[in-house]
């Protein structure tokens, strides 16, 4: 009887379990498997080469790890000035504001657009022979002549440009998932705090603070995994890798599935990355459970 | 009752007319892949006049842009679902590859009948692109496997208007290096953007350097650096690598040019707001549309050295192969002929300002086009030489390039770069 009732249960959740397999195990395992192999992804034949493609990844695969690290660095800005701002701004929406409700629409407006529209539009904002060189201008009209120059060319600044306007362009998210959070919080532990002689800075430390942790971790790990596959706005504003300075792991791969035509190798890429961000993910969730 | 023998007369009346045999047309349809948006209404229009002709309908699908297409025909190929007719795009050795996969019709036989006739009508170099030699380095057996249906070559063009604002002499484009880094100068000091060309995709870098590999060292000495016989570090390649860094320096490079998208380029040259572009052939079609009044010419890159004559890529601009698998191979086989015949291939040209692959299609073509045509004197390509540099190698060296551009290394140091590359990537090859 009670072996019935075990499977039983077990035949109400067979669909969800065969839709999962099917969609998410075996193309895992599948691409795990042709990771394994020396394969160009025309021919039916394949080398199997073993673990050889994982060690070169791990350990000659300069272009990879730099991939990785331009990655990183764009998630960082985008874990900090992204966030922040977007917390910053839900936190002014979710009070009693004029016209609140234009901001929120104003806000998420970035987010709907596709990235390479954002890509191009901004390209044509940021660029000056072949956009409208706002931003150059802005600076010689500050007085700021030294500053200007080409913002998405130069090695130096061409990441963080690109940074920058991936922020912009994903603030919206956080933004909408904060405020969201925010509306959560009871109204009455703001009220019965500033009976009791708390300011608004305490209560935004004490209260907002304390129960907004389980929507930032949320927000981070979205962040983190949205932002370490970004691409299409790197090809739209800076055409690709341009020697390797805005190169990221998704360009790599695609690297070498269509320029090298190593299906094998990309795929051992793609597993590598993938355990990457649920290594994060995992740190990240530990991290917020020892916090709470 | 009633309605119980109303539905079972309308089964049974379903069931006589569902068995009944069908009307079968014996003519087949033949279907094509492509990728080439611009080309695609004169597809049409030229498959209906097939029909017409023969009653065998063709149906052009276009898949486009060329990442999807490259994508969707290569999964195709996993799957045994090709079209009857597609072209590749990619390398010499990803065509290989479906050859040896069993994909490609090896159409030697259907080119060589009657004299020659279809073989005779195409630019040798054209087809020489979708040929494999005896004794390749692919393994493939000697063959023709595809079809060229138009040709192109990559070389500079330059704005006749810009040149006369720089007191210069809009007939006479510069033959010699320094002649060009002489314009350089006269650019910087005016404030114009010099040469604009897709180098943030890179391909064109390794293109255009190559064409001075070939001007400096020959294609022999070339050749033997593809198959390791010389290194990159050698002088003579530091001389090609070097030429990019005094473009940057003279100025005759327009800012931006190592992000710049070649969608980019092309608009800034129709704009006129660039005194040189190096682009393909079909930018001829794209300066058209963007500004039909643009007054430009072209010009081979100008020589670096005396040593040996500038080579530029060039051959078959677009390809069409025959699926090995199809029913309808033989169909497919008539139609691609007809397609490259005189007539449709003017049509083509005239329709697409692309250069007909058809040798006598050539008298009805725009004098621009007619200066690129020109070119194919001196036209080579990499599906031509026999070898292929490594992926990895060619990706070290654009981006080796682009990295002197921006002042970040030297050719010395991009050229040790390199070879470190290619010593692992031979050695690989050597431990298979």
């Amino acid at each position: 009887m009670k072996i019935k009732g075990v499977l039983e249960n077990y035949t109400f959740i067979l669909p969800a379990v065969a839709i999962f397999s099917v969609f998410y195990v075996i193309p895992f395992v599948w691409v795990f498997q042709l990771g394994l192999f020396e394969w160009d992804g025309i021919s039916f034949a394949r080398t199997f080469v073993g673990l050889q493609n994982f060690k070169e990844i791990f350990f000659q695969d300069k272009s990879w790890w730099q991939s990785m690290w331009n990655a990183s660095y764009i998630t960082l800005i985008a874990l900090t000035f992204q966030n922040i701002l977007a917390f910053m701004l839900a936190w002014a929406c979710d009070r009693e504001i004029k016209m609140k409700n234009f901001y929120r629409v104003i806000f998420f407006i970035p987010p709907v657009l596709s990235e390479v529209v954002v890509g191009m539009a901004w390209r044509f904002i940021i660029n000056d022979i072949d956009g409208a060189n706002i931003i150059n201008r802005t600076l010689t009209g500050m007085g700021m002549p030294n500053l200007v120059h080409n913002w998405l060319s130069d090695p130096n600044t061409a990441l963080t440009t690109v940074a920058l306007v991936h922020c912009w362009k994903g603030f919206g998210w956080g933004f909408l998932i904060f405020l969201a959070g925010l509306q959560t919080i009871p109204r009455e532990l703001y009220e019965a705090a500033r009976v009791d002689g708390a300011s608004a800075w305490q209560s935004f430390r004490k209260i907002t603070i304390p129960l907004m942790i389980p929507v930032m971790v949320l927000v981070a790990i979205l962040t983190v995994l949205g932002t370490m596959q970004v691409f299409v706005l790197i090809v739209s504003l800076v055409g690709g890798e341009f020697a390797g300075h805005t190169s990221v792991p998704v360009l790599r791969i695609l690297a070498s599935m269509r320029g090298s035509s190593r299906f094998g190798y990309a795929c051992a890429q793609g597993i590598t990355f993938g355990m990457v961000l649920i290594a994060i993910s995992f740190i990240q969730y530990r991290f917020s459970k020892g916090r709470q | 009752m009633l309605i119980r023998n109303l539905v079972l007369c309308v089964f049974a009346l379903f069931s006589v007319l569902g068995c009944s045999g069908q009307k079968t047309d014996s003519k087949p349809t033949i279907s094509v892949w492509h990728w080439m948006t611009d080309r695609d209404p004169a597809f049409q229009a030229l498959a209906k006049k097939y029909e017409a002709l023969t009653g065998i309908r063709v149906n052009f699908e276009l898949y486009a842009p060329s990442d999807a297409y490259s994508q969707k025909i290569r999964a195709a190929a996993q799957g045994s679902n090709l079209p009857d007719i597609f072209g590749i795009l990619g390398e010499k050795r990803d065509f290989a590859s479906f050859i040896k996969a069993g994909h490609i019709l090896d159409i030697t036989s259907y080119m060589e009948a009657d004299n020659s006739a279809w073989k005779g009508q195409l630019f040798s170099k054209a087809l020489a692109v979708n040929e494999f030699a005896p004794g390749n380095s692919y393994g493939i057996n000697p063959g023709i496997f595809g079809v060229p249906i138009d040709i192109m070559t990559i070389q500079m063009v330059y704005n006749k208007k810009l040149f006369t604002q720089l007191g210069l002499n809009p007939n006479r484009p510069p033959r010699t290096f320094q002649e060009f880094l002489e314009i350089g100068n006269k650019i910087k000091a005016s404030g114009m953007q010099g040469l604009v060309s897709g180098w943030g995709e890179v391909w064109m870098i390794d293109c255009l350097a190559n064409n001075y590999a070939f001007n400096i060292m020959g294609k022999d000495k070339v050749l033997a650096t593809i198959k390791g016989e010389v290194p990159y570090t050698d002088p003579d390649w530091i001389r090609v690598f070097s030429l990019f860094k005094q473009m940057q320096e003279s100025g005759v490079l327009a800012k931006g040019i190592v992000t710049m998208i070649n969608k980019s380029a092309e608009q800034l040259f129709a704009n006129e707001k660039a005194v040189f572009a190096f682009n393909g052939s079909w930018c001829v079609n794209v300066y058209k549309g963007m500004n039909p009044g643009l007054e430009y010419g072209a010009m081979l890159p100008p020589a670096a050295s005396e040593r040996y004559p500038i080579s530029i890529w060039g051959g078959a601009g677009s390809s069409f192969m025959v699926n090995a698998r199809s029913k309808n191979k033989d169909e497919a086989v008539k139609f691609l002929k007809w397609l490259t015949g005189q007539e449709q291939q003017a049509y083509l040209a005239q329709e697409t300002n692309n250069l007909p692959a058809n040798k006598n299609s050539l008298a009805r073509i725009p004098e621009i086009l007619a200066q690129f045509s020109r070119g194919m004197d001196y036209a080579t390509h990499p599906n031509i030489w026999g070898v292929s540099e490594f992926s990895l190698v060619i990706e070290a060296l654009d981006r080796g390039i682009q990295s002197i551009i921006i002042g970040e290394k030297t050719p010395e140091q991009v050229a040790a770069e390199v070879q470190i590359i290619k010593e692992r990537e031979l050695a690989k090859k050597r431990a298979r």
